[in-house]
Parts: structure tokens; sequence; C-alpha cells
């Protein structure tokens, strides 16, 4: 991983084999999760700050439940309750929590690169919970490990995003985790929700989702922030939801194998219809179970006794 | 006072009228006594293996007083001025409150008496750069102000701008018969609007919002269309596309009366430095494409943008030290100017003293004083610089107040040794001394 392993800020940190070596690592943790007590000292001694700048709830949760899963102490930073509230800049704000002893920050953030910047500023570790625009990788981890699991070898697998890429901090990290692992990665909406350039990132376009998806092995289906019909980028809802959303004919011609993945929350007859939401090729929750397991990973990974151990199964028995 | 004579010795003069080996005699009436080899004086600076250069004029600098003195005062900023060679900024008047009415340009003259460069205010074109009302044009002009911008914006309303141009056209009769010069922020607001860089593969990577190069280039379009139709001059400030340039280019070509500035970092780096989030290199225009980059290049070597301006905009630390996308636009510029024109146009000295010199001189209408030949009887603001000198940016070593250079660290060839102001040293040997 980038800046010598201590970080997770990005996809990009990630290489094929990093991915590969924290798919492997997440199977262990996920049978720490079917124990009846579901709990392993790997972190124990560590403490984590939670540094939530936007709402989140699951991913939150999950990586709290992650976190205590693997003994680690954790603090909240709460920011509506707190000093950001009262004008503390973030330097000030992590600087402050820094001081605590602390040796890692699981940082969200509304604007692109805000954990970039606080690995300028302290020597915790910093994993990036989602960030503006930009990336959310525990989000792709947890993706590429659901489809895995359905799917096998990713190599080669067909895999659709579909909707508002342009906002989107999770198309971002799946369009390269994907493509990382061998899948075909093809963005589908309008040129409205579609970043303004694609030069250098490793999939295809299209703006017919009908052209693509009797081939695909994943509909992965983007989260339609509500207020873009405001921003007037598409018509309406009601077009946005005939035009790129999952109905039950779209969904009807994915082969019998298919995956509908979904990041959460989902709006139910925008971007997907309700029942096709419900069909058991739809992988919403398995999704979210499997997200604590990744994350259990990514905090042993960067916080335990590092990479050297991945393989030594003792740390996680 | 000093009732003596300074001898600048050893160096190579060069100015409008070309180059020559000469020592430069300042008299205590800070005038040029005599320019020829072979003088010396009672006190002397040292020039050898230097070019001795008329003073160099920024026509865009952000020194933030009043309103913003922990990023930046007249008297720092103009320290900073002098150890980059500048003997006279225009300051921008987008301070607090703005500079649109005689009062505060008043306050901004008398805060510059006595600084280490010469201050010229500009005023604001519109009341309070709200883009909604002309400022007092002429009461500003009778206080000496030549150059009008809402920089920080641009004037959006096409009905406006026409009549602040027809208004300023026709008050030449308060500034000793020279035009009025308009200056233009070109940016497009509804389309730049929430855009944080430029809008490009590399924005598109980052996940942050972009300004298309558009959103300058239908400005400077439709400002060169108001040049046609008021014949009023018309400066655009810091270009940075190449569709822009060729549109000068053109309108240049055509007669109209336009003139152009680009600053140092649109001519040195592009947006993939916004690629570690670094709100250093965060700036508005923004940092464009490498293509873009080499059209700016080409049009300072060609004679169509006539000017280098620095757009010196300091922010403090906890300004800056934020998100990418929350940070305030701007970098500093002052010190780093001149180096960088030095090392990375890759165009004769004379031409690059030129671009820093009497060109943006004459823009400012303050060629009597700044820019002018080196001969005797002219006012002796000079700057004396090391083409060959290498140095290492420091933010933290600079004179301004804040520390937000895009360069830090960056290895440059090229150093302002000594600056003059009115016949008085106020940089000797890199140090500042006033």
């Amino acid at each position: 991983m980038n800046r010598s392993n201590r970080h997770l800020l990005s996809m990009t940190d990630l290489d094929r084999a990093d991915i590969e070596q924290l798919l492997t690592l997440t199977e262990s943790f996920a049978e720490v999760g079917e124990r009846p007590i579901p709990k392993v000292p790997a972190l124990r001694g560590k403490t984590i700050a939670w540094l939530f700048y936007e709402d989140s709830t699951r991913t939150r949760l999950s990586f709290e439940t992650a976190a205590k899963r693997l003994s680690a102490d954790t603090m909240n930073f709460s920011v509506s309750s707190s000093a950001a509230n009262k004008g503390e800049s973030l330097r000030d704000t992590v600087e402050t929590i820094a001081a605590m002893g602390i040796d890692g920050i699981v940082v969200r953030h509304r604007s692109a690169g805000a954990p970039h910047r606080i690995t300028d500023w302290v020597d915790a570790s910093v994993i990036n919970a989602g960030d503006g625009w930009h990336q959310h990788p525990t989000q792709a981890l947890l993706d590429l490990y659901t489809a895995r699991e359905h799917l096998g070898d990713l190599d080669g697998k067909h895999i659709a995003i579909v909707g508002d890429v342009k906002h989107s901090r999770v198309a971002r990290s799946n369009a390269l985790g994907f493509a990382e692992m061998g899948a075909k990665v093809t963005l589908v909406g309008p040129r409205t929700l579609m970043p303004p350039s694609l030069v250098g990132w490793p999939v295809e376009v299209t703006h017919d989702l009908d052209e693509v998806i009797d081939d695909l092995d994943i509909c992965y289906l983007l989260r339609m922030q509500l207020e873009r019909q405001k921003d007037a980028v598409v018509p309406t809802l009601r077009e946005f939801h005939t035009e790129y959303g999952l109905g039950v004919a779209r969904a009807d011609r994915l082969g019998g194998d298919a995956l509908i993945m979904h990041p959460g929350p989902m709006n139910r007859g925008v971007e997907i219809a309700g029942s096709v939401a419900d069909r058991p090729n739809a992988v919403v929750t398995e999704q979210v179970t499997n997200g604590v397991a990744i994350r259990m990973a990514v905090l042993f990974l960067l916080l335990g006794s590092g990479l050297d151990v991945v393989d030594d199964q003792r740390a996680v028995a | 006072m000093s009732s003596d004579t300074l001898a600048i010795r050893g160096g190579t003069v060069v100015d409008a009228t070309g180059s020559r080996r000469a020592d430069v005699i300042v008299g205590e009436d800070g005038r040029i006594l005599a320019v020829e080899p072979g003088l010396d004086g009672d006190r002397s600076l040292d020039a050898s293996g230097c070019i001795v250069a008329p003073g160099f004029v920024d026509l865009h600098t952000h020194l933030r007083q009043p309103g913003h003195e922990e990023a930046e005062t007249i008297e720092s900023a103009a320290r900073g001025a002098a150890l980059g060679g500048f003997t006279a900024v225009v300051a921008m008047p987008n301070t607090t409150p703005t500079m649109d009415s005689a009062a505060v340009v008043r306050e901004v003259q008398e805060l510059a008496v006595g600084v280490a460069c010469e201050v010229f205010p500009s005023a604001a074109i519109t009341v309070d750069r709200r883009g909604e009302a002309l400022a007092p044009m002429a009461e500003l002009a009778r206080l000496g102000v030549r150059i009008f911008t809402d920089d920080g914006s641009g004037v959006q309303n096409e009905r406006l701008m026409r009549t602040a141009l027809e208004y300023a056209g026709s008050l030449s009769h308060l500034s000793d018969g020279q035009p009025l010069v308009l200056a233009q922020h070109c940016e497009v607001d509804s389309l730049a609007k929430g855009g944080v860089m430029h809008e490009g593969e590399w924005s598109s990577l980052l996940g942050m919002p972009g300004q298309p190069a558009e959103a300058e280039e239908l400005m400077v379009m439709r400002d060169i269309a108001l040049a046609r139709l008021t014949g009023t001059r018309l400066h655009f400030q810091h270009l940075s596309t190449a569709g822009s340039v060729a549109m000068v280019r053109a309108a240049k070509q055509a007669g109209l009366p336009v003139s152009a500035e680009a600053t140092p970092h649109h001519f040195t780096l592009d947006h993939s430095s916004c690629a570690g989030f670094d709100s250093a290199f965060k700036v508005h225009p923004p940092l464009r494409t490498v293509e873009d980059v080499a059209a700016v290049k080409a049009g300072l070597a060609d004679g169509t943008i006539d000017a280098i301006a620095t757009d010196h905009a300091p922010h403090t630390s906890q300004d800056k030290d934020r998100p990418f996308g929350e940070a305030p636009p701007g970098m500093i510029g002052l010190e780093t100017a001149f180096t960088l024109a030095n090392s990375e146009l890759g165009l004769p000295i004379e031409q690059v003293i030129g671009l820093l010199s009497w060109r943006p001189a004459a823009i400012a209408g303050i060629h009597g004083r700044h820019g002018g030949p080196i001969v005797e009887g002219a006012a002796a603001n000079l700057t004396v610089v090391d083409p060959d000198a290498e140095w290492s940016v420091s933010g933290a070593a600079m004179a301004s107040r804040s520390t937000n250079t895009p360069f830090e660290g960056r290895k440059l060839r090229g150093r302002v040794r000594h600056t003059i102001l009115d016949g008085e040293p106020v940089v000797i040997d890199n140090l500042a001394v006033r």
C-alpha cells in the first residue's frame, strides 16, 4: 500500500497482489464473524479514532464493528457536537486527536483529498472512508470480495457501473479496483453524470444501458443523489429511472448468475426498482456483511503487526 | 539622507534600447547621473557578472491591506517585491473594504509611503466588486488610479462592462492624456462556479469539480467584442489557456486596443500538480494542461502576452491548511517571478526583462518613473540580477507574511541581487535593507 504501507487513501494505492492479499485475509476474518464470540485480540492496545465530517451510518458502524472484533480501542470524534462546528480547522482537529495518542484515523470528509492532507499533519495511519467524489477504497474492496465469492476469478468478467459516476467516489474506486482485478468495466450514464474526461481510466463508456445489459456479470447501480435533479443534470428522476434504472424488464435480461450490486442506501424506484432490489441475485445485504470483514482486514494490515504476518494465520486465530 | 553618489559597477546594462557594458552612477536626488564604463562613486554596489535593468513592474499584486494583515501588509509585500526586483507594483483592489472609493485608495497610498517599492493602487470597476454599479472612476482617476479591475472575479454583465469601457474611455483628460485601462479577470461565473481546479483528466480522476477552459475563453471572446465596440483599452489578466492566447493574438492583429499578462505559475505548472491535493497549487484561474502551458510560453515569446505579472496572493497557513476544495485560491509569487522567467521561458535575458519591466510599466502608465531607459536624468529605479545564480525556493525565507509558494524546494537559476528605489538601495546582496 501507498506511503510505506501505512495508509489506505485510494484504490490507486493497491495493485492486484495487494488486493489479492487483502481478500485472502478477509476470508479469515469473515470466519471470525461467524464464531459464537466474534472477537480476536489482534489489535488489542491499539486506538483508532473516527473522524466523520459527513453523515454516515453504515460505513461508520461497519468500521466500528470491525475495530471491536479486533479488540481495538476506539474513540469517536463527533463533528456535529465538536470543535469543528466552532470553527476549528481540520489540521488543528487532527493534531489534537493525534496528541491523545492514536494509531489510526478513519476519516470521511466532503472534500476530495482531505485524508491525503491529514497524512501530512499526523503520524497515525489514515484510512479513507470516503472523500468527496474521489475515493472510497474499502467499499471497492468489499464489492470485489462479494463479487468474487459469487463469480470466482474476476478476470474477464463484465461489470457495468451505472448512473451518477461523476459525483461518485464509489464509482471511482470500483472502476479502478475491478479493472485491476482483470474485469471489463463499462460506465453507463448520460454525459451529464460522467466525469468530464476519462483519459487514463481503464474503462469503456456507453450512454445506453440496454446495449450492455445482456452481457453483464455484474450490474452495479450507483446511488442517485436526489439533488441532481435540482442541478438540472437530469430532467426528472422518472426519466432517469426509465433510461438508466434497473427496472424489472432490464433485470430479466440479466443472465441467471449475474449479480445486482448497490453500495446503499438505495433509492428504490430511482436507480433500482423496489422488487428488483429484493431478487435473490441482488447481493446488497451481503455487501454490508462483507464490509465488516474487509475493514477488519484493512485495519489489521495497517495497524497490526504489518504485511509480513499476513500469511501467519496465528495472528488471526 | 545621503549626500553622496552611488555607483553600480561591473555589470551589463540592459534596457529597451539594448545592452552594453557600463557602470551606473546615481546622484543624491535619486536620478541617474551617468552611464558609462569606468565610473565610481562614494558608495558602490558590485554588479559583476550581473545585469543592471530598469526596476520590474508587477501589474498584479495582492497586498492584502487593509483587511487581511495576518496574510500580508503593504510593508511586507513591498519588501518581497523589492527582493524580487520590483520597484513598482499595482495593488489589486480586493481588500476589505474594497478599493472602490477615494477613502480606501487614499489609505493604501498613505500606508505605502516609505515602503520598499512604489505602490500604485488599482481600483474596482464596480462597487464592492459586486458587478452591479460602477465605482466612482473619475474621482479615483483624479487620485492617480490608472487601472480598474474587479480582479478575483470578472464583470459578468455585458451591458455593465460596455458601460464601464465607454465611461473609462472618456476620462483620459484625468490621466495626463493616457487612456485608463480596464483589466479583466476572465471567468464566466455560471460555468466556473464550484470548480476548484481545471476541468479535465486530473479533475476527473481526483474527483474534484473543475472549471473548463471555456469559462475563461468565453469572457476573453466577449471582451474582445466589447473592446471593438467601445475602442477602450482593455487588459486581460492572468491568461491561462491556449484558446485565450490565440484570441488575444488575433485581436492584436486586428488592431484592437488590448493587452495581456501571464503569471509565472501558468507558464511553469500544469494541472497534474494538483494530484497530491496540496492546496498550495490551488489558484484561479487554475493550473491548466501541458498544452496550455506551452501556449502561454509561446504567447510570451511572440509578444501576444505583453507582461509577466505575479498575481501574488498571500494566504495564511491556517487558511491554506484545508482540504484542496475548501482552501482559498492563490499563491505568492513576487520573489520567484524573475527566477522562473529566467529558468523556464528559454528567452533571451533582454526579452525576459522587457516582460517584467518596460512593457508592464507602459500598461500601467508609469513608464516615466519605472521601466524606462537607463540614461542620465532618469529616475534611478533599478534592479541588478544575476542570471546564473542558483538558489532553492523556501517560503519561510521570503519576506511575505505568508508562505504559500507552490515552488517550495525547487532549485532555480537566476536571482535578484540588488534593488534600487529612487536612488536608494532597498535590497543589497539578496537582503532587504528597508
